[in-house]
């Protein structure tokens, strides 16, 4: 087993590699921050939010502040796990060149 | 030919990290800022209201006065971090007032406050002698307790203030000085290692 094995193909994309990097630092974010700091749509951000969902490596929450919906998200313990090995294994194939 | 795609993504994620959470983690200034008032709090104290030859603080009226100095220091650096660090928000555009920052003050300030209470009620029944060395402790505290909620090397200033805290309470009768190197010149160093990286 090579290292290349520990890159996680759910993480090899610009849009879902920033969602977790936010989430890894932030305890959460709701949906219009994230959409702020990645610059992306509406519709974009919420496809890729949903690929991570499903994977259990996020948790969403969603909830009233002054009556308007809001939804905020957080990595789950196994996606900060996911994401850590993800990191590890990118800095491994660098190093390693 | 995946290293140059490897090197971008990592890149991009402390970017990513940085972006999102730079904002509440203090400003190199304002670290520099407070190292500096702290000294010249010091100086201060040590020139007006410290007992001349002696380090031992005995005469109560001018303890209150050292205080009161220390406050001072305290309410400035707090001032100026604020000041630095919404301007920067500011111009940055990002918000500063959200959960994180609340969470950040929220997680510094309980072991904070516990720690300053704890300290005047020791205070009122006389006892002077730790009181630089429990203010570096809980400070030390709050740093790493609030570390979780922000990037950059808080923890570790965390822990330098905590042990410098120790040293003071093993060698009393020196607290001005631990007090001085954990407020003062540490905080210069920290300011100093933030600015550089601020710049890379």
């Amino acid at each position: 087993m090579g290292i290349i094995d520990n890159i996680n193909k759910l993480f090899d994309h610009r849009i879902r590699l920033g969602i977790m990097s936010i989430l890894m630092v932030n305890e959460e974010a709701d949906f219009s921050r994230l959409k702020e700091l990645l610059e992306v749509t509406d519709g974009n951000l919420a496809s890729h939010l949903k690929t991570l969902e499903k994977e259990n490596y996020i948790k969403v929450h969603k909830q009233f502040i002054n009556r308007k919906p809001n939804t905020s998200y957080e990595a789950t313990k196994e996606g900060k796990q996911a994401f850590q090995k993800h990191i590890e294994a990118l800095e491994a194939l660098i190093s390693k060149n | 030919m995946d290293q140059q795609k490897y090197l971008k993504d990592i890149s991009d994620i402390k970017q990513m990290m940085h972006r999102s959470s730079r904002f509440i983690s203090l400003s190199g200034w304002s670290g520099i800022a407070a190292g500096c008032y702290a000294i010249i709090g010091a100086a201060v104290a040590y020139f007006f209201f410290l007992p001349s030859g002696g380090f031992l603080l005995l005469d109560s009226q001018n303890f209150y006065a050292m205080l009161l100095v220390l406050a001072g220091v305290a309410v400035l650096s707090i001032l100026t971090a604020v000041i630095i660090t919404t301007r920067k928000a500011a111009r940055e555009n990002t918000p500063i007032w959200d959960r994180t920052t609340q969470r950040l003050l929220l997680n510094f300030l309980i072991p904070l406050l516990t720690g300053g209470i704890y300290i005047l009620i020791k205070l009122t029944s006389q006892h002077y002698g730790l009181t630089a060395s429990l203010m570096l402790i809980f400070y030390g505290l709050a740093l790493v307790n609030a570390s979780r909620y922000t990037l950059g090397n808080v923890k570790y200033l965390g822990y330098v203030e905590i042990v410098v805290g120790l040293l003071c309470a093993a060698f009393p009768g020196y607290g001005l000085w631990f007090w001085v190197f954990g407020f003062g010149i540490m905080h210069i160093i920290y300011g100093s290692i933030m600015l550089v990286q601020e710049k890379n």
